[in-house]
């Protein structure tokens, strides 16, 4: 059976690494009230945390007072969360397998963030509109249960 | 209560770096700090112990990358150890198997550095 009711579930903070934490809790929360076990949650929240992190660091420039959107919704087939800034936009080109000798380099240009989402989730966008809003939305799919 | 511990423990000439809690990109300073007192000291035969370490993101192995050239140029190394499987997925789908070596305890990263 199809349930017609999508749930969203919001979170606006301000751009500080020390909140990562809490950004994890949020979706990882949600992500255990939808079912999704452990390994899944857990590649959930790093991907969030690796979007999260390049908002702080890339569309901030480390900014400590800006405001970062995280928006988790939820349909009968997947999970999605969106990362909503206001800051820089940012090139997010298809990254390949990071070249290690340039990781410090990758690192700076947020690269390697980039790179984990998309080995972590099933679907990653950006958009980046100049002077406006710039959007992660990543997805994993709800599996059936066996 | 802070989230992330780095415990720093001398045996003889290797020095082991006990992590605990969660290395983001808000803690990873301190672990930075952490291999760079070893650093300062000329202390470069290190072990990254990791069994209480259970979030690690790419900016906590950005730290091990900051710091794995100039030791291994000075004649030491950075040994991972006792990885939980959570944290060695990161690693692994960053390749960091192919650039360290991994122990499934800290007994055998000391072996291997004393190992003549």
């Amino acid at each position: 059976m199809i349930s017609t009711d999508d749930k969203q579930y919001r979170l606006r903070i301000p751009s500080q690494t020390d909140n990562l934490e809490l950004i994890r809790d949020f979706v990882a929360g949600i992500a255990r009230r939808v079912g999704f076990n452990d390994s899944e949650i857990n590649k959930i929240e790093l991907a969030v945390d690796e979007a999260c992190t390049n908002v702080i660091t890339h569309a901030y420039e480390n900014k400590d007072d800006q405001d970062i959107d995280v928006a988790v919704k939820l349909d009968y087939q997947k999970l999605t969360v969106i990362v909503t800034d206001r800051g820089k936009g940012f090139q997010f080109s298809d990254v390949e397998m990071p070249d290690m000798k340039n990781y410090l380099a990758e690192l700076r240009v947020g690269g390697l963030g980039i790179y984990l989402m998309k080995a972590l989730m099933d679907e990653v966008d950006y958009k980046s509109r100049p002077g406006g809003k710039n959007e992660v939305r990543m997805a994993k799919y709800l599996l059936k249960k066996k | 209560m802070n989230g992330f511990e780095a415990k720093r423990e001398d045996k003889e000439e290797i020095s082991v770096v006990y992590l605990k809690g969660y290395l983001d990109a808000h803690t990873a300073s301190e672990f930075e700090s952490a291999l760079q007192e070893l650093v300062d000291e000329g202390r470069v035969c290190i072990i990254v112990n990791m069994c209480g370490l259970n979030y690690i993101s790419s900016a906590g192995l950005g730290v091990f990358m900051g710091f794995i050239e100039d030791i291994r140029n000075k004649g030491g190394d950075i040994k991972l150890a006792e990885m939980t499987d959570k944290v060695f997925r990161v690693f692994d789908l960053l390749g960091f198997p192919m650039l360290y070596e991994i122990f499934k305890d800290e007994g055998a990263a000391i072996a291997k550095y004393r190992k003549p």
